[in-house]
């Protein structure tokens, strides 16, 4: 008997966007009836993959083959007919509407070719939902008034609605409980004996020795490794392939460390918490110092900056900064104290976009400016230029619009921000996130004077190199919990990762 | 450190904005840096243009009564009372907010004003009730809106409801008259000035002091701010609820300052003033630029806005058209501008 072709074939797909090639050729195989893992650090091209997969991005370049044949994805809509369906992390179900009707949006069983079928659509979308093993969800509900678990299970029998051959589950795990996990992972075996393939995503590792059967690595939009066996691959070579990669950063010399442990701490947080994100955190944090926070979406990392920052209300715990604590809750609080946040998403919590670099640096100190209200414009603009040259920000116009500037740019004009203001305790959330490799080594330097210049920094990235290579101190979060804590020079890239995927630290 | 020149070159594009006003250079603010601080954008320039031509076409069709001072005092008398309303919903739009309640202010505050026990303090009682009523008005709304996290257009709808009901159970339908001869005097020609009447230099100076504190004053950056990007403003440290609520008592003082300026002009309070004002108001300042989304906006743009509005109203009631006809040709305006306005927007955002 000829060996079967596999169900998907996809190969040497490329896909850019403007200032990143997000994929650079990668080989993708998939079996009918496998689980087929999907592993990759943040960045390495795993949503763009899927995204590819499910019609959502057209590829560059690069050949896929369903069944034996050569197949454009034109559309979500042309991967779904052929039996393509992805679940994405963030699930694309419409709260108002029932559960039936969710999983029929758009191939409503209907008469006469425009009267829905409420009573039949109604009955199909239960025996979906039986099949997944949650008879208890009534079709008729609100979506929105299901658990986050349960609107998981909408999305699967909206995928089963159609005839599929082929389910991509991006992170299917991260919002579930353990034992509804369990369940998922049944559902997934029940798939997989019908025929149906599971392409499968998720950084935890333990998750995938359990269901996988084969893993594919992707590391800066390549496939490093094709087709692993999921059970008996060790995991030290798994996360060595995620890890090792071409370009080395360039990191600044961390200063003598006698120096640090004189001055007295500018920040001070106690058993601050924030219910479901994060546990109680302790940490101080001294004029000069970097501390990183090392951990995956979800451990709580960008949580914790924002409740010191005030911009979520913390449930329990306190922040001190230079001796006096701060009212919970408040940003405008932490500002006055000398807070200043470069927040992870720059252009959606940082940025006014179509406002010229002076105002955005400038809008944090406005009152600095102003007399009874009335701007000085003309020292207003001088204080901006003198804080963005300090940064060597390009162009050094600082009428320049921002959406002008490239990423870089842009994370120096909200560093300039906080420069002006004149603030003790920077607060750094991915700030090398849309900036260009080349780019980086220059926002490193500027981090580290902007340190040894007296600033305490505290900074949150997903890239271990990056905290690894910036922070003098690293706490590793999993799941909420800081599980480790040492100096940077201690700890390398491995042994973070084996910390925030299997969250057992090692004595 | 490195390459400085180059980049500073990649920026030259960008800065000619003046050069072409013919290939759409995005009109945000900050764009160039401007000589005097007037950006004379594309946008001020066509609204302009379309005023200049209006100005032709009236002065062609009726070339006797349009281009008669009287006439043009008319034109400008009636746009003042609309444009003060308009200057304070121009700064509610632009943070991101919108104000529906703007005719049911002036509405109110105008037959508040104008109740006979009000009329015996005079002038001064009735200029002030109009302008207190405005504020609290505006303070309720902005309360709702700012610390009750209501939505503008909820909050704002519900106050245009109330308002208009209290004004008629004020009123009980029925004219109120105004006797006080100071109040009255400012609307007849004897108190013109220059031959311009008192209520076109209230809006002027309205209008004036309005583009002032949006484009010279902390007020004035945090509302763009807060309308731009409101959780990058918060962010920044920036008070967004204060802000909010400072906006809508804006819109309020701006209503009631509007609503003393319908008392001169019609001598009486009535509860049916100031009806649909707020479309009014809103569309004039979306075809001068202002973008409904909030973020962008400027004070002359909504003032050409209305004083395009006025004078099609008046060249078609000069030439015998209907009101029916009027309100087409407003609502082509409205589409045609808003047309040009997603053109320029695409041009200058990529």
């Amino acid at each position: 008997m000829a060996p079967e072709p596999p169900l998907l074939t996809m190969s040497g797909i490329t896909k850019s966007f403007p200032g990143v090639r997000a994929l650079d050729g990668v080989d993708l195989e998939v079996q009918a009836g496998e689980v087929h893992c999907l592993l990759g650090q943040n960045g390495a091209g795993k949503s763009t993959l899927i995204k590819v997969l499910a019609g959502a991005h057209q590829p560059d370049d690069g050949e896929i083959t369903w069944r034996g044949e050569a197949v454009r994805l034109k559309s979500p809509i042309a991967a779904m007919r052929l039996g393509i369906a992805t679940i994405y992390q963030e699930l694309d179900l419409v709260e108002g509407l029932s559960v039936a009707e969710n999983v029929f949006l758009g191939h409503e069983p209907t008469s006469a070719g425009f009267i829905v079928r409420t009573g039949e659509g109604r009955l199909a979308a239960k025996a979906l939902l039986a099949r997944l093993g949650h008879p208890e969800i009534d079709p008729a509900r609100a979506v929105g008034d299901l658990s986050a678990a349960q609107q998981q299970i909408v999305s699967m029998a909206r995928a089963l609605s159609h005839d599929v051959r082929l389910i991509v589950m991006d992170e299917p795990s991260a919002a579930l409980d353990p034992d509804e996990v369990d369940n998922l992972f049944r559902i997934v075996d029940s798939l997989t004996a019908d025929g149906v393939a599971v392409v499968y995503i998720s950084h935890r590792l333990e998750e995938i020795r359990r269901i996988g059967d084969r893993v594919t690595v992707l590391k800066d939009g390549r496939a490093v490794a094709v087709g692993l066996p999921a059970a008996d691959t060790p995991t030290r070579d798994i996360v060595a392939m995620m890890t090792g990669r071409d370009v080395e950063y360039v990191f600044p010399p961390r200063p003598d460390e006698a120096s640090e442990n004189i001055t007295e701490p500018v920040l001070r947080v106690q058993g601050l918490s924030r219910k479901g994100e994060f546990a109680p955190v302790d940490l101080e944090l001294r004029p000069g110092e970097i501390v990183g926070l090392a951990g995956l979406v979800g451990s709580g990392r960008s949580e914790i900056l924002e409740t010191i920052y005030g911009a979520r209300k913390a449930t329990t715990g306190t922040v001190t900064v230079a001796g006096k604590q701060l009212r919970p809750g408040s940003v405008r609080a932490a500002v006055a104290a000398g807070i200043g946040l470069a927040p992870e998403e720059r252009k959606a919590q940082a940025l006014l976009m179509t406002e010229s670099v002076t105002r955005n640096v400038s809008v944090s100190s406005l009152s600095r400016f102003a007399r009874v209200g009335w701007i000085d414009r003309g020292g207003e603009r001088r204080a901006a230029q003198q804080a963005t040259r300090e940064l060597s920000l390009r162009p050094d116009n600082p009428d320049t619009p921002v959406r002008t500037l490239s990423g870089g740019n842009q994370q120096k004009a909200v560093l300039a921000r906080w420069l002006l203001r004149g603030c003790r305790v920077l607060l750094l959330d991915e700030p090398t996130r849309g900036v260009d490799v080349g780019a980086r080594a220059e926002l490193y330097a500027v981090i580290r004077r902007l340190a040894d210049e007296g600033l305490a920094v505290l900074l949150v990235s997903s890239e271990v190199p990056e905290v690894l290579g910036l922070a003098d101190r690293v706490l590793v979060l999993r799941e909420g919990h800081v599980v480790h804590a040492a100096p940077a020079q201690e700890l390398d890239e491995h042994r973070v990762l084996d910390l925030v995927m299997e969250g057992s630290p090692t004595p | 450190m490195t390459q400085p020149a180059p980049s500073a070159q990649h920026n030259g594009p960008d800065k000619g904005a003046l050069a072409g006003p013919s290939d759409a250079p995005p009109s945000k603010t900050g764009g160039g840096r401007p000589a005097l601080g007037l950006r004379l954008d594309v946008r001020i320039l066509s609204l302009l243009g379309v005023l200049a031509a209006l100005i032709l076409v009236g002065g062609i069709t009726e070339p006797d009564s349009f281009l008669d001072t009287g006439n043009l005092q008319l034109i400008l008398t009636q746009a003042s009372v609309i444009g003060v309303v308009t200057v304070g919903m121009t700064f509610v739009i632009i943070s991101g907010g919108i104000d529906l309640s703007v005719g049911a202010m002036v509405a109110l505050a105008s037959v508040w004003a104008t109740t006979l026990a009000t009329q015996e303090y005079g002038f001064a009682g009735i200029a002030f009730t109009a302008v207190v009523v405005g504020l609290a008005a505006g303070l309720v709304n902005g309360v709702l809106i700012a610390y009750g996290g209501m939505v503008p257009f909820i909050a704002t709808l519900a106050m245009l409801a109330s308002a208009r009901g209290l004004a008629l159970q004020i009123t009980d339908g029925k004219t109120q008259i105004v006797t006080v001869d100071s109040v009255l005097n400012l609307g007849l020609p004897d108190s013109y000035f220059l031959g311009i009447p008192p209520l076109v230099i209230m809006f002027a100076a309205v209008t004036v002091i309005g583009w002032l504190v949006l484009n010279r004053t902390t007020f004035g950056r945090r509302t763009v701010a807060v309308g731009g990007n409101a959780e990058a403003a918060r962010l920044a440290g920036i008070d967004v609820r204060r802000q909010r609520l400072y906006l809508y008592l804006l819109s309020g003082l701006c209503c009631g300052i509007a609503a003393f300026m319908l008392i001169v002009l019609a001598g009486s309070g009535q509860n049916t003033n100031g009806n649909l004002y707020e479309l009014d108001a809103i569309a004039a300042a979306i075809i001068g630029g202002t973008l409904l989304s909030g973020g962008r906006g400027t004070i002359v743009g909504s003032v050409l806005g209305v004083l395009i509005f006025t004078t099609i109203t008046n060249i078609f009631a000069l030439n015998n058209l209907q009101s029916d006809v009027q309100q087409i040709a407003k609502g082509a305006i409205i589409v045609a501008a808003v047309l040009v306005q997603r053109r320029t927007l695409r041009g200058g955002e990529t």
